[in-house]
């Protein structure tokens, strides 16, 4: 009954708010067609290296898709040259001496000079065994006809051993476990997005609606009832989880129709975990509150508590930070939801596979509950 | 007649902050019983003590005969705010219906107690409004009306009279003494000393501390004076002159 009438009053005030309903509906869908954009195209960088006194052999090994080579002629410093024509590094030969300088002011770029010089200098070594060979083989073929001419047996010839062995010419197939040779950075950042959008507009809505409420002095009001303190929770709770639910459901059809990504798990694990992350964030958002005395201090929170989970939420794979940082990754709530997200939208994980995170995340919410529950004692004593 | 509120040797505070001492307070079902003092005195605090909202630090509340803090009690009081606690974003009606429910109020029950409770702050008209187009006054009556809301046997109202016209006022207070004939009891503040004309007993407080007790009448004659508000600056004169003998 009271319950009923929380949520009633939640979705009667968020519905009434149209800029509030925008910013949670279309907001999300702005953000991932943006990332979409942005990580969708396989471009290739390219870097501009200038040469001078290099071996040609080696300048032609160099240079590739990714490599523009440039000559240079002029007496300058590597550093000059570089400022006055803006390339990505430039490569000088005195004698056998070979010096790289790098820009490094994009250090794809200088990655890509690095790698590329690297490639190359292998692929004049191959060379040149591979012509070492061939010389030995022309030696030793001299050296049988000349043996053969000296003994007369043909047959010795014939036992000599075969022909040097030419240069294998492998070809690589690729197969792809999950995605395909399309996949591209997207579609390893948009299961994270899909939780982290729930969880950031979430936090960041139900923390205000409350603090609002504190501020108002509604919240105060409501606890001169008879209603517990818990009932006010579950309102928040059913009633900003309906709408995490409908945004959920609208980002993975827009992702579904408009990016044409397959969701390869179950939709319903994708909609379990939102609607968790969605409860992390509410619990969460409403705790943060009694911290903050308006909303600019709202705000002042999310470098603070939501800046840092973007970034151990799988962007960058946890499994390659430092011991210390995947320890700090285990206590944010968005590592357990992206993590889960990911597998079962990139990999198609069941819902036992997911469940020990599930479960984690159902752990921080009963504790935000708790904290919640504490904090608004201080209002009302009973 | 029982008691509805009895307030024994009551102390409270915030940490070490002493906001009230030795507060002893007795209304009877039917009665009005004014709070007058200034602002800082300490009247909300004694009040969210009497509902419950605070523990008292020394002393014992009990009301409706349940020992405060009590949750289930709330049901049976109806409470307005000193300042507007209300949803801008929802109508007056609204409004009335999220605090009767929570209040305990049913479904059926509210179609009769809504139009009853804004008749008698007159927002008949108003009420499908959205709040935040009300005016202040608007806003003061219908938190009243949201106090009135579940017909409770205990009235608790917090400055209920500020940014009210005398017409209304007076209306309020016809109202108020007809709720009270029905044998419900109401505790205000105030700091306007017509409204403490009107009420059964005034109880004045300063400091924290209650500086004098009784019915209007007996009050003036007891100073000798011809108005409550000479009563409360000669008492305030009095409990000055007596700390500092202290």
């Amino acid at each position: 009954m009271r319950i009923a009438g929380m949520i009633k009053r939640v979705l009667r005030e968020m519905l009434r708010d149209k800029r509030t309903i925008a910013l949670m509906f279309i907001a999300p869908l702005f953000i991932l067609t943006l990332i979409y954009f942005l990580f969708q195209s396989n471009v290739t960088t390219t870097a501009t290296l200038a040469v001078r006194g290099v071996d040609s052999t080696l300048v032609s090994a160099v240079d590739t898709d990714h490599v523009t080579i440039k000559h240079d002629t002029s007496k300058q410093s590597a550093d000059k040259v570089i400022r006055k024509h803006d390339y990505a590094g430039m490569l000088i030969q005195k004698g056998d001496k070979l010096t790289l300088t790098l820009a490094n002011s994009d250090q794809t770029k200088s990655a890509v000079l690095k790698q590329s010089l690297q490639a190359a200098q292998i692929k004049l070594k191959t060379k040149a065994a591979a012509s070492a060979i061939k010389r030995e083989a022309a030696a030793i073929k001299k050296l049988q006809q000349a043996l053969a001419a000296a003994t007369r047996n043909p047959a010795v010839a014939a036992q000599t051993p075969a022909q040097p062995s030419q240069s294998k010419n492998y070809t690589v197939k690729t197969h792809y476990l999950y995605g395909s040779s399309d996949s591209t950075y997207f579609d390893t950042l948009l299961p994270i997005m899909m939780g982290f959008v729930v969880f950031f507009f979430v936090f960041l809505i139900s923390g205000i609606a409350l603090l609002k409420e504190r501020t108002t002095g509604t919240l105060y009001r409501l606890l001169a009832t008879p209603v517990k303190r818990g009932e006010i929770i579950s309102g928040y709770l059913a009633g900003y989880g309906a709408f995490a639910l409908v945004q959920t459901l609208l980002v993975v059809l827009y992702t579904i129709f408009v990016f044409k990504v397959q969701i390869i798990g179950s939709i319903w694990n994708v909609l379990l975990i939102n609607i968790l992350l969605a409860a992390v964030a509410l619990t969460m958002g409403l705790f943060i509150s009694t911290f903050a005395s308006s909303e600019f201090q709202m705000m002042q929170f999310i470098p603070i508590v939501v800046i840092p989970q973007i970034f151990f939420s799988g962007i960058i794979p946890v499994s390659t930070m430092p011991n210390w940082l995947q320890a700090i990754a285990h206590i944010m709530p968005l590592y357990y939801g992206a993590t889960s997200m990911s597998n079962v939208v990139e990999k198609g994980a069941s819902l036992t596979s997911i469940a020990p995170s599930l479960l984690i995340l159902l752990v921080f919410v009963a504790g935000f509950l708790m904290l919640n529950l504490i904090t608004m004692r201080k209002y009302r004593n009973v | 007649m029982t008691d509805t509120i009895q307030v024994h040797d009551l102390q409270q505070g915030y940490g070490k902050t002493i906001v009230l001492r030795d507060i002893n307070l007795t209304v009877a079902s039917g009665d009005i019983l004014a709070l007058i003092g200034p602002s800082g005195a300490g009247k909300t605090t004694l009040i969210s003590t009497i509902m419950g909202m605070l523990k008292p630090k020394a002393g014992s509340v009990t009301v409706l005969d349940t020992t405060m803090p009590n949750r289930q009690i709330l049901a049976k009081i109806g409470y307005m705010a000193q300042t507007d606690a209300l949803y801008d974003v929802l109508t007056g009606r609204e409004n009335l219906d999220f605090f009767g429910t929570m209040q305990g109020v049913t479904k059926a029950q509210m179609a009769e107690r809504i139009p009853h409770a804004a008749g008698v702050v007159n927002l008949d008209d108003d009420l499908n409004k959205y709040v935040k187009d009300f005016s202040g006054g608007m806003k003061r009556r219908l938190s009243l009306a949201i106090a009135l809301i579940s017909d409770p046997p205990l009235l608790i109202l917090d400055e209920p009279t500020v940014g009210i016209d005398p017409e209304l006022r007076q209306q309020i207070w016809q109202e108020l003494h007809k709720i009270a004939d029905e044998g419900k009891t109401i505790l205000l503040t105030t700091h306007v000393m017509e409204d403490a004309e009107e009420a059964d007993h005034v109880m004045m407080i300063r400091n924290g501390e209650a500086i004098a007790q009784g019915t209007p009448a007996e009050l003036t004659k007891q100073y000798q004076v011809a108005t409550i508000e000479e009563v409360f600056l000669q008492a305030g004169r009095d409990q000055d002159a007596h700390r500092r003998n202290d």
